[in-house]
């Protein structure tokens, strides 16, 4: 049976200012969502109160896997239950080797219940997989022996991402504008990995400005993001409209929320998102 | 979800216990607690010792009694010297196998991973427990190069104008109050020649261990590596935990001749109540290489500044060092590089952890002599703090005497970032792992210079310090 993740109601607050203000939504393993929305409308917002950033508190709703209610979980536990974000800003770990740092993460995302301590997966089965996923993704082999991140381009760096989600494998991944800030070659590259990785075993949330992305990878549903709130959910041709017309439309249809809008813009920065 | 800010307690980094030990109770030779003359002429006597270093060591007592207590860098008031056990034979004669060795020490040594550190090297395992070499073997062929690698008591005996030649020159009784205390006590440490254009390609290894309550361990390793030769000793320390102080002292001394290279490593791990106060300092002459690789990673206070006087041009020094403070321990760390000639160049990296409320300090010089033009040295030191109530201090010396020299200094603090926490455990990476993965990563520039064996270990024990798993 095929897992789904249910967003219910979703309050999530930064320093306890208020950014979602009841968000709903309901993934299944297979489907694609794009997520789209004016800067500050609280996408990434989502992105990381889903992977359960402390930061972000949840003060209202909640957030199920099956059924599961995951609010109180750590982002170690939202990962063993198959909960994946390629970040918008990926983090240098120094001194970190990709390889031993994948080999960790793996191990700990296929044996959920493992104690710490106890074995990796065998050394040998790890590097002929990662071996394998890194030249589908036209990786060179090499960065699996560089530290986590550091000194990567930015489009290494969301190869990176997508490299990580190959190996982990999650049943819901979310990615945080992951064709932001690349030329379109790495757009390119980027949305043929994804397109390689989507299947009927992984439902995807993407959260994206451009086109590009979603024409390798086509949304079933579009939802678009206001101050906070999902006010319209379509199908592609919403995305489609909304990358050609931009926002103006949106904010007609629904005065409240750009009226709130306008009133977050002058006391909270746009950084808040 | 948790919205805490990871602290020492969420991290769940522990408190340092690597702790075990045997009984002692079957010890051959224990003398009586506190230092005066009859002590120390009583070791002498024990060890029967030429006149030469019974006289030595009286005369360093002397200077022991005259010097003050240093009045910077740790806290020594609760330092007692009466209160300590001096002299401590755990076993009566040297053991030439393995299978010979009294079983309790076979149990810890088993804990310290002797035999499989043997069996990779194989290029000489010395293993000092207690005062006295008990247990060590030296492969064939390096005898046969002329390598004389053994402890410095059999070497007083068996190469004593040697001994009589180096013993002392490098570090003076008098250079401090603790390095006279060792001239006057010290036992056991390892002694190494190398001849002339002898390579030793595999690392020389000895492990210490204090294991009886309230002894000073104050072991004295001389090591001359003669022109164009090289060699790489290695030295690491595991102590069991105890209630009361425990002190030690060694003293170190290295002369590095023309052309040749000598790298120096110590893992010290010593239990949290032992006071490691230990002068370390090398001569390095012309184009001659001296490396110290120091890792600090018990003790309840350490004071450690291996030393390189660069004696000749072309003379390089380098040290690497690590430090890692938890909980009620104090790790004041680093290094000294003094140009005696021109183009020597030197180099100081240096790197600690705080955390649980532990403190590390680097406390370092670099000092360039008058005449000597043309010098270089860098100094990075980077502290990584974990929690709020730990602390880091830098307190670099540079004292130059010239004006044609290029000295660099760079100095960071930084904290584990949410970031780099929430993105590796956003992998199912678990908090305390997420944390020694990122403690791991800031010390792996030095880790990968340590011996595969040793690296290995080095991480294992971050691990499980980061766990709180220990005990």
């Amino acid at each position: 049976m095929a897992s789904v993740l249910t967003i219910r109601d979703l309050q999530v607050a930064v320093d306890e200012v208020p950014i979602l203000r009841g968000v709903n939504l309901t993934i299944r393993q297979g489907e694609i969502h794009a997520l789209m929305g004016p800067n500050g409308s609280g996408k990434s917002t989502l992105a990381y109160a889903l992977v359960g950033h402390p930061r972000y508190e949840i003060t209202g709703g909640s957030i199920e896997i099956d059924g599961t209610n995951i609010n109180e979980l750590d982002p170690c536990e939202r990962a063993r239950l198959g909960l994946f974000l390629a970040f918008q800003y990926p983090v240098t770990i120094p001194g970190v080797k990709v390889a031993d740092f994948l080999r960790h993460a793996v191990t700990n995302i296929r044996n959920p219940n493992r104690k710490e301590g106890e074995g990796l997966i065998p050394m040998k089965d790890f590097r002929k997989e990662l071996r394998s996923r890194m030249e589908e993704l036209g990786m060179d082999t090499e960065f699996a022996r560089r530290y986590l991140n550091e000194g990567f381009s930015g489009g290494e760096k969301k190869r990176m991402e997508i490299l990580q989600l190959a190996m982990l494998q999650p049943k819901f991944a979310i990615l945080d504008e992951t064709d932001s800030g690349l030329d379109s070659d790495a757009v390119r590259v980027v949305s043929e990995g994804l397109q390689k990785l989507s299947g009927p075993q992984m439902g995807s949330l993407i959260i994206t400005h451009h086109e590009r992305l979603l024409e390798y990878n086509v949304p079933q549903f579009t939802h678009v993001m206001l101050a906070g709130k999902i006010v319209e959910t379509g199908d592609a041709q919403l995305a489609h409209e909304l990358h050609n017309h931009g926002y103006a439309q949106v904010r007609e249809r629904h005065p409240n929320e750009a009226a709130e809008e306008e009133l977050r813009l002058q006391k909270v920065p746009a950084a808040a998102e | 979800m948790s919205t805490e800010t990871p602290t020492a307690d969420t991290i769940g980094v522990g408190d340092y216990q690597y702790g075990f030990h045997y009984g002692t109770d079957d010890y051959v030779f224990r003398g009586k607690k506190g230092i005066d003359a009859q002590v120390v002429a009583q070791i002498s006597e024990m060890k029967r010792e030429p006149a030469w270093m019974r006289d030595y060591r009286l005369q360093s007592l002397e200077t022991f009694f005259q010097k003050p207590m240093p009045n910077w860098g740790g806290d020594l008031s609760e330092l007692d010297f009466q209160d300590i056990y001096y002299y401590v034979r755990a076993s009566d004669r040297q053991e030439k196998s393995w299978d010979d060795l009294p079983e309790d020490i076979k149990k810890t040594y088993d804990r310290l991973g002797i035999p499989e550190a043997e069996k990779k090297y194989l290029a000489g395992v010395k293993a000092q427990y207690e005062s006295e070499v008990v247990y060590g073997s030296l492969q064939e062929d390096l005898a046969n190069k002329g390598v004389i690698f053994t402890d410095t008591d059999s070497a007083l005996r068996d190469h004593p104008d040697l001994v009589r030649e180096y013993f002392g020159t490098v570090i003076p009784s008098h250079d401090n109050k603790f390095a006279a205390l060792n001239s006057a006590v010290w036992s056991g440490g390892s002694f190494i020649y190398i001849p002339k254009g002898v390579h030793i390609e595999f690392p020389l290894q000895a492990y210490f261990r204090i294991n009886s309550e309230n002894m000073g361990q104050f072991e004295r390793t001389l090591i001359i590596v003669d022109e164009g030769a090289s060699v790489h000793y290695v030295e690491g320390c595991t102590a069991p935990t105890y209630s009361t102080e425990s002190l030690h002292s060694a003293v170190v001394e290295i002369i590095v001749k023309r052309n040749a290279r000598c790298r120096y490593t110590t893992i010290q791990n010593w239990s949290s109540n032992v006071y490691n106060l230990v002068t370390k300092r090398a001569m390095a002459y012309g184009d001659a290489l001296m490396e110290w690789v120091d890792g600090n990673l018990g003790s309840k206070l350490t004071m450690k500044y291996p030393a390189i006087y660069l004696m000749e041009p072309g003379a390089r020094g380098e040290t690497l060092s690590i430090a890692f403070a938890g909980k009620g321990q104090h790790q004041d760390a680093g290094a000294k590089m003094v140009h005696c000639a021109p183009h020597t160049s030197s180099r100081i990296i240096s790197k600690s952890i705080s955390k649980n409320g532990g403190r590390s300090s680097y406390r370092g010089l670099v000092k360039v002599q008058g005449d000597a033009h043309h010098c270089k040295s860098n100094v990075v030191c980077d502290a990584l703090i974990l929690d709020s109530e730990s602390r880091s201090d830098t307190y670099p010396y540079i004292e130059v005497d010239q004006d044609n020299v290029a000295i660099e200094h760079e100095a960071s603090v930084s904290k584990i970032a949410e970031e780099q926490l929430l993105y590796l455990m956003s992998r199912g990476l678990t908090e305390p792992e997420a944390s020694a993965m990122i403690v791991t990563g800031f010390i792996e520039p030095l880790v990968k210079e340590l011996p595969m064996e040793y690296a290995v270990e080095m991480n294992r024990l971050i691990e499980l310090q980061m766990e709180g798993s220990v005990g």
